[in-house]
């Protein structure tokens, strides 16, 4: 079997000095396949963008710390590489995007520049070609008249327009992996459908990875080969997207299905968990869910719940999984 | 019967001004000849995509913001000629909640400060009498006494929220204007605050303008249902009818966009191109024909009028009586995840018996 292109193996990112040092990510495990998507989902507060920025390390030091296990990006640790040959890897072979574009485009450079110094710093193109190479990157992600939208700044573009070329700009240099962070969460759905079917499209066509950080269930339903749910910095439920879905076990998961309502099926009353997340400085000895989980006892209360396979593939980290016994 | 609220020909037009002179070089069209009307009780939903004039519509019902044009009757008075002081009195019956109530709830003021000052300033509650009325608004938006004398940070997002439904809540108001409530929160919060405000409407009998971009949320608490685009209601309908059988193109277009947790239902194809064009000069005829799937050369010049079609009213030249329905699919009890459900319902129950014995 092939090693997959990214895995992280027992990550732990730490905040805060002293005694006030608290993880943010708690022993968080998975890997991406080549070509294929991996949904990372969960509420807010979870861990998910902290595991995004650390991939590519992007967490500030201080107040953050890498704080323990491995990144493997095509066999080499991440946690390792001295930051020459990370600045290399971001943009280049990692490409990324983040849920505002417009704090991670430089509003006094034009569209066109931006991508045109990306594709710079790392081939090496002539100015004109990769010029030429910014338009034709930008038709690719379909924002309208590209040889004219090239020079504008991206305060002249809409929320969708600006999400189009941050993938464009995330996809200059053929990535192997694309990590987008809650890509579609501030736009409409009538953008994110576009938006997301433009990932899937280019997706097919440059066979890149890609990991999909998102709180939408119904994203991840769409999009994701692979679903990690994270909760309070640890990954409870990982499975393939139909397991999961067909089969949810972690009472977390379970209730976060239940609680999202539906278009297309009727229910008098949703479901809620009581209760919020728990800070991640708050010490809890056992399982984090345990003060929110109907059927926590004793044991939940003291022993982190280990994560165990109970089918090929399907993880999960609950001392009573699976639940009812009867695993479809 | 007559209606609770009754809005008709609402119009908010913003000026552009440019250049020291400030001169108006023209208007952002937020919201145009709006009419709708809303019964004692039931919830009227506004949906549409950001910047379609949700919000202003919102607060111009409570002249938050002033109209441009239209007529506002709450209770059969007319409210856009009011004077201050009469309308201030009126929002005793009329309340607004925001997205996030942090940006209006006083950081330096404790909750109790915050809930008895609606409560004196209309009468409610005299000093004698606030303690307990308090304590009673709280305990209907699911807080405790203790809640009282914390300030606003000291909560989460959704605490914060029941904090901003109960300060709403204060006046026992008629209606409340409930602008994105559950849009910052997260799904286990959002349904805790759904079905808060459901309950509510049960006991009290509160009627709700509920404005969200989120149609699946919609669905689940609305009586009826407004689309906005640019500006105008394009379609307006019984919300299982609007479901069921959307009429306008671009309410068929939101539905098919929003994404269903459901893996086995397939990927939502993106029905509709590009972006909603500028509220500054919206296009001529209909408004949504640049990006309608089925515009003909009439809806570039000819703006359709809301006719009725059975129920619905809707703005399409092509808009026709549905020949088929889509009936929401009931909540099957015997997939994995309803069992599952189950198992937890009954490890919670016996919980609760638990500690109550
Ligand atoms: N720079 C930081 N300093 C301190 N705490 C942080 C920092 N960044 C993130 N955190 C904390 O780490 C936790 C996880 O955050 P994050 O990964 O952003 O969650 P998510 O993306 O799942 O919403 C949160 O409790 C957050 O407060
Ligand atoms: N105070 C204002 N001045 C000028 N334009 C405004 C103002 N408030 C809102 N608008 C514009 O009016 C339109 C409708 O806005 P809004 O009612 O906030 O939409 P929604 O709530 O549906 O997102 C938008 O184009 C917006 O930019
Ligand atoms: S009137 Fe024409 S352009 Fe407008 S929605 Fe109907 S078919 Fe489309
Ligand atoms: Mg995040
Ligand atoms: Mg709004």
């Amino acid at each position: 079997m092939a090693a997959p292109l990214l895995s992280v193996e027992d990550l732990r990112v730490e905040f805060g000095v002293d005694r006030n040092v608290f993880p943010a990510v708690d022993g968080v495990s998975f890997a991406v396949d080549r070509g294929a998507t991996l949904g990372i989902v969960g509420e807010s507060g979870c861990g998910k963008s902290v595991t995004s920025l650390a991939i590519m390390r992007l967490v500030s030091v201080p107040p953050g710390r890498y704080a323990g296990g491995a990144i493997r990006f095509d066999g080499q640790d991440l946690l390792r590489l001295p930051e020459s040959r990370m600045r290399a890897l971001r943009g280049g072979r990692m490409g990324m995007i983040f849920q505002e574009p417009m704090t991670s485009l430089n509003p006094v450079y034009t569209c066109g520049d931006q991508i045109v110094e990306s594709l710079k710093v790392h081939s090496d193109l002539s100015a004109r070609a990769a010029r030429d190479r910014a338009i034709e990157l930008l038709d690719l992600v379909r924002l309208p008249s590209p040889a004219k939208r090239v020079d504008d700044y991206p305060h002249q573009l809409s929320g969708g327009q600006r999400q189009r070329v941050m993938i464009a700009l995330a996809l200059a240099n053929d990535p192997d992996l694309l990590i987008a962070d809650e890509p579609t969460t501030a736009l409409d759905v009538t953008i994110q459908a576009q938006i997301l079917e433009l990932m899937k499209d280019l997706q097919d066509r440059t066979g890149t990875a890609i990991l999909l950080i998102t709180h939408d269930l119904g994203v991840v339903a769409e999009t994701c080969d692979e679903v990690v749910v994270m909760y309070a910095g640890t990954v409870v439920e990982q499975a393939p997207t139909a397991a999961l879905f067909g089969d949810p076990q972690h009472p977390y998961t379970v209730g976060l299905m239940a609680a999202v309502p539906r278009i297309d099926v009727a229910a008098d009353r949703l479901a809620t968990i009581e209760g919020s997340v728990p800070p991640p400085w708050q010490v809890l000895a056992g399982c984090r869910f345990a003060s929110r989980c109907p059927l926590a006892d004793d044991r939940c209360r003291n022993e982190p719940p280990p994560l165990r396979a109970i089918a090929p593939a399907h993880r999960v980290a609950c001392w009573h999984a699976p639940i009812d016994g009867a695993a479809a | 019967m007559s209606a609770l609220l009754q809005v008709e020909g609402l119009t908010k037009h913003f000026p552009v001004r440019r250049g020291i002179l400030r001169r108006i070089v023209g208007h952002v069209q937020a919201v145009t000849d709006v009419s709708f009307a809303v019964a004692a009780g039931e919830t009227l939903a506004i949906v549409g995509e950001s910047g379609c004039g949700k919000s202003t519509t919102g607060r111009a019902l409570l002249r938050l913001i002033e109209p441009s044009a239209g007529s506002i009757r709450m209770e059969g008075t007319e409210l856009t000629t009011l004077s201050p002081a009469r309308m201030r009195q009126m929002r005793r019956q009329m309340q607004i909640i925001f997205q996030d109530p942090y940006g209006s709830l006083n950081p330096r003021m404790t909750v109790r400060e915050v809930l008895s000052e609606p409560l004196l300033l209309h009468g409610v509650a005299t000093p004698a009498t606030l303690q307990a009325k308090v304590a009673e608004v709280l305990g209907l938006c699911g807080l405790s006494s203790f809640h009282a004398e914390r300030y606003p940070h000291e909560f989460s997002g959704g605490q914060r929220q029941r904090v901003g439904i109960a300060r709403a809540l204060a006046t026992r108001p008629k209606l409340i204007v409930c602008d994105e409530p559950v849009s910052a929160l997260d799904v286990s919060v959002q349904a805790q605050i759904v079905n808060l405000l459901q309950d509510l409407q049960r006991q009290l009998g509160v009627a709700y303008v509920f404005i969200s971009h989120d149609l699946a949320v919609v669905r689940h608490i609305a009586t009826r249902v407004a689309v906005m685009y640019l500006g105008r209601i394009v379609e307006e309908a019984p919300a299982a009818e609007l479901f069921a059988a959307p009429l306008h193109p671009y309410t068929r277009s939101l539905i098919a966009a929003a994404p269903r947790p459901d893996p086995a239902a397939g990927r939502a194809k993106a029905s509709v191109e590009g972006d909603a064009p500028s509220a500054l000069a919206p296009p001529p005829g209909c408004a949504f024909h640049p990006r309608c799937p089925v515009a003909v050369e009439r809806c570039r010049s000819e703006r359709p009028e809301l006719r009725g079609i059975g129920p619905t009213r809707v703005a399409c030249h092509l808009a026709e009586p549905a020949t088929d329905r889509a009936l929401p699919r009931p909540l099957d009890a015997d997939t994995p995840l309803a069992r599952r459900l189950a198992v937890l319902a009954a490890a919670r129950a016996r919980k609760q018996e638990g500690t109550a014995a």
